[in-house]
């Protein structure tokens, strides 16, 4: 299978008063048409910068994309002229954000909202793209679509209006969505619901999907691999079933040790020790090694390289190979 | 059609501007329609100079015998055609400057702002006169230096609204579906910022009118036509023996003005989201 995205040395810094942030440094993955990847962090880690950053959607204002390249469909989108980045953004690229309360225009029908795109895009007549429009919030299981067109978002719940979204996102046909956090807003039932349109949608379209999450049961859910990211670096990556059957990466271990309380027994959530080390003090070697049980001195004084572990499973940690102790 | 009866719903709650939306109504339709039922020309000597109000002359004649209620009249059209515009442009010039400003930020917003607080530090009526005086007065200069000194405070508005809507995440995803800025400053942000900026545009008709009735006050407006502020500015000689004179179309400002300010509270009170808790 062909490679749909591929992302090599992508660097982020945000500047600020204090000197540059790296949100993140030196990130590379690849992806495959129609495949399900999860970014996996706790928040800060750059799971989110990433995710803007490959269609140039970090303001401009606030961040900087130093180096990298983004080859999408045999194009690097950090090098396309403004034009051309905005017919792959939406029609090529499609997005879902966070917070569905705040990503829909408070002063448009959804109706509207979702025929725009389309007569943008398509260049579809007025009627048309409103057919169309009820056809993608029956898509995505909205009760009542004709109904629902004419209302505003305020009309709508939490769970409906990141349906809306989603049907939005895949309204031009995207062959890659990115959802940036889609059920964090969202009640425990309704997340489920929506994850399971997330992933029939992606089934029926073929549509690839990067899924950034803390949540990890929710990756456990729908994706094919994962990549864990901490402090701005990717530190694990391998199938959904090598990382969390043989997670690499002690940090990776340490969070789905956290992850997995249920089974923990004493009535104590566990938790890592320590917190993310201070964008403005990173430790010069490996940024987890001062919460790390297992550090050793050279993983404080030398950013460990990613070593793969068994074909398609690497983390970035010095133990890799050697016996976990 | 539902969004307007909804906003009818709530302008009603303010009896106030009710009452100002009637008065103005009745003011505009005199405006429109005045000057076509009573065709008398203002600048016509039909009688003795300054008769007091009687059958002949409801409201009276000026100093020089001219018919006051033509004046008043054919004022109206002038008084407000000028108020109209010149909030218009501002408005229109404002959005643009403060569209641009509050959605690039940085340096952009630097220079632009810098520039409306060069205008905001000049006293507008002193450089409304400056650039009347450097133009020949005529309705059109008159306009135009009037919008010219008001749309600081249109621009200053309109950035605050983009600056507030700019990060919101809608943009950001307006911006992920492939809008250009164009696009999403013209057809997400604009209709967001609307309400705000229709109030001030409303209020900033009323001080239109009051610059216009100060300039030709002074006589810097079109000598051609008249307009309540120049009737004033002629009554006010014989200030001591007919106080009608600049009284009649000092209380026509008055009144106009006062209608709409009430109309542009009314529209605060029913459009922005913040006082809807009632």
């Amino acid at each position: 299978m062909s490679a749909l995205l591929q992302v090599e040395g992508l660097s982020v810094r945000f500047p600020t008063t204090r000197g540059d942030v790296a949100a993140l440094e030196d990130f590379s993955f690849e992806m495959r048409e129609g495949e399900t990847v999860a970014l996996v962090g706790e928040s800060g880690s750059g799971k989110s910068t990433a995710a803007l950053a490959l269609s140039r959607l970090i303001p401009e204002s606030t961040g900087r994309v130093i180096s990298g390249r983004v080859m999408f469909e045999g194009r690097d989108l950090l090098a396309l002229p403004v034009h051309d980045l905005r017919e792959v953004r939406g029609r090529r690229i499609g997005m879902i954000f966070q917070d569905p309360m705040m990503a829909l225009n408070p002063v448009f029908t959804i109706g509207w909202q979702l025929a725009e795109p389309l007569r943008q895009h398509f260049g579809l007549s007025q009627r048309a793209a409103r057919d169309r429009a009820v056809e993608l919030l029956g898509q995505v299981a909205i009760p009542a679509p004709e109904q629902r067109i004419d209302q505003y978002p305020h009309n709508l719940s939490g769970g409906m209006r990141q349906r809306v979204m989603i049907a939005m996102a895949l309204a031009c046909r995207p062959s890659l969505l990115i959802a940036d956090e889609p059920t964090t807003a969202l009640d425990v039932t309704v997340q489920a619901q929506v994850l399971s349109l997330i992933k029939t949608l992606k089934d029926e379209l073929g549509t690839a999907v990067l899924l950034i999450t803390h949540d990890l049961a929710v990756v456990w859910e729908i994706a094919q691999r994962v990549i864990v990211m901490y402090a701005g670096r990717k530190v694990e990556e391998g199938t959904a079933a090598d990382v969390f059957d043989d997670p690499q990466h002690p940090y990776a271990r340490e969070l789905l040790r956290a992850a997995a309380f249920a089974s923990g027994g004493d009535g104590r959530l566990p938790e890592i020790p320590g917190t993310v080390p201070s964008p403005f003090d990173m430790p010069p070697g490996c940024r987890f090694a001062p919460r790390c049980a297992s550090a050793r001195e050279i993983c404080r004084a030398v950013l460990p390289p990613l070593k793969s572990s068994a074909p398609g499973h690497a983390a970035a940690c010095v133990l890799v190979g050697s016996a976990v102790p | 059609m539902t969004a307007l009866v909804a906003f009818w719903r709530k302008y009603r709650r303010n009896r106030a501007a009710v009452a100002g939306l009637a008065m103005l109504v009745v003011v505009l339709l005199a405006a429109i329609f005045g000057p076509l039922v009573y065709p008398t020309d203002p600048f016509d000597m039909v009688g003795r100079p300054s008769s007091p109000p009687s059958a002949r002359f409801v409201l009276g004649t000026d100093v020089s015998g001219r018919d006051m209620l033509a004046g008043l009249l054919h004022g109206a059209r002038v008084s407000l055609m000028i108020g109209i515009l010149a909030s218009l442009g501002a408005t229109l010039f404002g959005l643009i400057v403060g569209a641009i400003a509050g959605y690039y930020g940085r340096a952009v917003d630097t220079i632009l702002m810098r520039c409306t607080d060069f205008f905001l530090t000049i006293p507008s009526f002193i450089l409304a006169i400056v650039i009347i005086a450097i133009f020949r007065p005529s309705v059109a200069t008159v306009t135009l230096a009037i919008a010219a000194v008001s749309w600081p405070q249109v621009a200053r508005l309109a950035r605050a609204e983009f600056i507030a809507h700019r990060d919101r995440e809608y943009v950001l995803a307006c911006r992920a579906l492939g809008m250009s800025d164009f696009e999403i400053i013209t057809r997400q942000i604009l209709p967001n910022a609307l309400p705000s900026l229709l109030v001030v545009s409303s209020l900033l008709v009323a001080t239109s009118i009051l610059t216009e009735s100060g300039l030709s006050f002074l006589g810097l407006s079109d000598p051609n036509v008249i307009s309540w502020g120049y009737m004033v500015g002629v009554g006010r000689t014989v200030l001591r023996v007919a106080w009608w004179m600049p009284a009649i179309p000092g209380i026509a400002i008055l009144l106009t003005v006062l209608c709409i300010n009430l109309v542009g509270e009314g529209l605060n009170e029913a459009l922005n989201p913040r006082l809807q808790r009632r």
